[in-house]
């Protein structure tokens, strides 16, 4: 196949393309220029494509003999995720940036004209495994990526190579140094990419600006206190709330209304849900018959809970889940999976959640 | 392989190769004393005469430098110095838009740091500067330190008079420098009767080594240091001499400036071909740059081996990955230093609209370019800028 390999500057996507040329693809290296205010130096695990990211990907490029170009993509990035996370969490929702980069920017733009160039799919570091269309977790629990591919639909993933799927982070790591990369030991980012010190709160500050609003506790309904700004909350949070109420028992973020600012928080028990609503859902393969029984996974590194899957009558899902969850947050993906320990839970699709709540039956009985 | 980027760099000449590697297995070091240092320096000398012979010099009048943007950034600064030293109302820097970044940078870096002044000059749309415009630019030349023109454009080859831009500055006591990377051997050039103050040079464009290069500076001109030590460069350039390296430089320059003629009338020739046949395939691709014929102070007009076109619809980056898939190296203009494709600025500069600048590809022709090499382009150029069109600009 001809393939263009997305590479990053960091230890996965440097093996991942190594495995594609060694398996005998015709590759080429891309590193994708997606930040806005490019970073001379990397600064610790955090941030993406510096100057130093692109030189140590074009050193594995050069190493492996392939062509490697600079893509730059940083306007489709800035408007469909750094925008979008923005605006997100101005309605009160709170949105996976990764999640939104694999869609709209490495499988779609990256894509789109890895296609119209001539090339048959996109290779990538990812930590998931895919093999006949069917995407799986990954081996490596810890490393697992499957949550934040999701959302790719059967023709995107017909286009995308991830051959890091059946081999632990350590495995990769003995290969890159196998092969003498400089990046063998290079630390995994975390955090988000665009927020190079690592402060979401502070990033979403300085694009929103003070928006002041009452915390509200739905345990006694009063007002116990005011916030900055809507956007520093979380659904299910329980640190800094910056609020003291009367009783003791600690206190959630149960809801967020962008509109009059309004924070509620509540006591555990009222935090917790069992029933998830959530937008028009994707597939990764054939449309399942509806209803059915799978797993869902509500957020990234959350433990996937058992769920009935049934379509409500507005076109999305309805998820009813088998035991009562806290932080189920609007804006998160719901990704549902088809439990299989031997090949990896298969990935089935997603549904953006649009909210979260009592199922009706409990809430009467 | 079909090279095409010889403005990025050139093969060596086989004249340089030999002797720089006869140099190569020799010690000494051109400061010593005894016999050793005596020999490397009657080398070096020897080169430096040489140099100075080929381009209208004299041998007093070469600095050894390690390649044109410390040519440009020693020339740039150290005239600025001198004369804002001389007297401190002089801070004013009159340069071109369109200059290699190398000079662009370090007049930048002046005004950020020193105090710099800096009036950018009028470029004509073919990326030429008239004597008119920097006649309008120096005034009085009362408050300027140096002006800076490029003699030949890297990316579209548009080749300026400097005699008569010489002749405009010192009418007013202002002196020129000109970054002439890439018109030695292919324009013909006289340092001492185009009148310049400082004119900086390279060796890997003309068939020398890497890393060597000169900047030929009048006696009079005052330039400050950049690089202090041992004195060696008439006091303005110190450092070892790095002499298998300057008898390469040497040899190269004399060789490109002895076979000028001959050279240039067939590579414009195949670059003339590659042109028209380029337009034969892709009937809306635009030339950028002055025309091929044109014509400045006797000379041509434009570097006869420059090719810049654009492909409207297509990017040029995704151009240029096209053609090195099938084995055709070029170049698109500048990139940043992570490698981002960023629109020409000599074309922003020549006043192109920015898509017109992104979609551009240059191609260079040189001394072992050939037939087959035009061929083996026009042969896939249609199907690649097709091509590239499907891909589309990546914008909305």
């Amino acid at each position: 196949m001809r393939l263009i390999a997305a590479m990053s500057g960091g230890v996965d996507s440097a093996v991942a393309a190594a495995l594609a040329v060694e398996a005998g693809h015709d590759v080429t290296g891309v590193h994708l220029a997606l930040s806005p205010d490019r970073q001379t130096l990397r600064s610790g695990a955090r941030g993406c494509c510096s100057v130093e990211d692109s030189h140590d990907a074009r050193r594995v490029a050069d190493e492996l003999g392939i062509p490697f170009y600079v893509w730059d993509l940083a306007d489709r990035f800035r408007e469909d995720v750094i925008d979008d996370f923005v605006a997100e969490y101005a309605a009160g929702r709170t949105p996976n940036p990764c999640l939104r980069c694999n869609e709209k920017i490495k499988f779609s733009a990256v894509l789109d004209r890895a296609r119209a160039l001539g090339f048959d799919a996109v290779v990538t570091g990812h930590h998931a495994r895919l093999a006949d269309g069917e995407l799986r977790r990954s081996v490596d629990p810890a490393k697992d990526q499957s949550y934040v591919l999701g959302v790719l639909t059967a023709e995107q993933l017909a286009g995308a190579v991830f051959p890091l799927g059946s081999m632990t982070k350590e495995r990769v790591r003995e290969l890159a140094a196998e092969r003498g990369y400089a990046v063998a030991t290079k630390p995994d980012s975390h955090d988000i990419c665009f927020i190079s010190d690592g402060d979401t709160r502070g990033f979403l500050a300085r694009k929103l600006g003070e928006q002041p609003g009452p915390v509200v506790d739905a345990a006694t309904g009063q007002t116990v206190g005011t916030h900055a700004g809507a956007h520093g909350f979380t659904i299910g949070q329980r640190r800094g709330l910056g609020v003291t109420v009367g009783d003791q028992r600690p206190r959630y973020v149960l809801g967020i209304e962008p509109v009059s600012r309004t924070v509620t928080i509540g006591t555990a028990d009222q935090a917790e849900v069992d029933e998830v609503r959530t937008g028009t859902p994707t597939w990764t393969g054939p449309v399942p018959d509806l209803p059915f029984r799978a797993q869902v996974q509500l957020r990234a590194h959350a433990a996937p809970v058992a769920c009935e899957v049934s379509l409500a009558e507005d076109g999305g899902l309805c998820l009813v889940l088998g035991e009562r969850q806290r932080g189920v947050a609007p804006g998160q993906s719901a990704v549902l999976y088809a439990p299989d320990a031997e090949r990896g839970d298969l990935v089935l699709g997603q549904g953006t959640v649009m909210r979260a709540g009592e199922r009706p039956e409990t809430a009467l009985s | 392989m079909t090279y095409l980027d010889h403005a990025a760099t050139t093969p060596m000449l086989p004249v340089a190769l030999a002797a720089m590697t006869e140099q190569l297995a020799r010690v000494g070091n051109a400061s010593s004393l005894h016999a050793s240092g005596r020999e490397a320096r009657r080398v070096a000398e020897q080169s430096r005469e040489r140099l100075a012979a080929a381009l209208g010099a004299r041998p007093s009048e070469v600095l050894f430098t390690g390649g044109g943007t410390e040519g440009d950034n020693l020339a740039v600064k150290g005239l600025y110095w001198a004369r804002r030293t001389a007297d401190q109302g002089r801070r004013r820097i009159v340069a071109s838009p369109a200059e290699h970044h190398a000079v662009l940078d370090s007049v930048e870096w002046l005004e950020k740091h020193e105090g710099a002044e800096v009036t950018w000059l009028r470029v004509e749309p073919t990326g030429r500067v008239t004597a008119d415009a920097l006649a309008d630019a120096l005034g009085d030349g009362g408050d300027v330190a140096l002006a800076t023109v490029m003699w030949a454009n890297n990316e579209i080859g548009a080749v300026s008079d400097l005699t008569a831009l010489a002749a405009v500055a010192h009418e007013v006591a202002v002196p020129l420098h000109t970054d002439a990377v890439q018109a030695i051997g292919q324009s013909p050039l006289d340092f001492a009767a185009s009148g310049v103050d400082a004119l900086t040079m390279t060796g890997h464009k003309v068939g020398g080594p890497m890393g060597a290069g000169a900047l030929l500076l009048r006696r009079d001109a005052e330039c400050t240091p950049l690089l202090h030590g041992g004195g060696q460069e008439r006091d303005v350039r110190s450092g070892t001499l790095d002499v298998a390296a300057i008898v390469g430089l040497a040899a190269a320059t004399h060789a490109t400036v002895a076979d000028r003629a001959e050279r240039t009338a067939r590579v414009a020739a195949l670059r003339d071909r590659l042109v028209a046949g380029v337009v034969t395939e892709v009937p809306d691709a635009q030339l950028n740059g002055p025309p091929l014929d044109d014509v400045v102070a006797g000379g041509p007009g434009r570097l006869p081996g420059n090719a810049h076109l654009s492909f409207p619809g297509a990017e040029g980056d995704a151009l240029l990955m096209l053609l090195d898939a099938r084995g055709i190296e070029c170049s698109t203009g500048s990139a940043c230093s992570a490698g981002v494709a960023r629109p020409s600025h000599v074309l922003l500069a020549a006043g192109a609209d920015p898509a017109r600048a992104r979609s551009s590809l240059r191609f260079s022709l040189g001394h072992t370019s050939t037939d087959a090499d035009v061929d083996a382009l026009l042969e896939v150029i249609g199907p690649v800028v097709e091509r590239a069109r499907r891909a589309g600009t990546g914008r909305r």
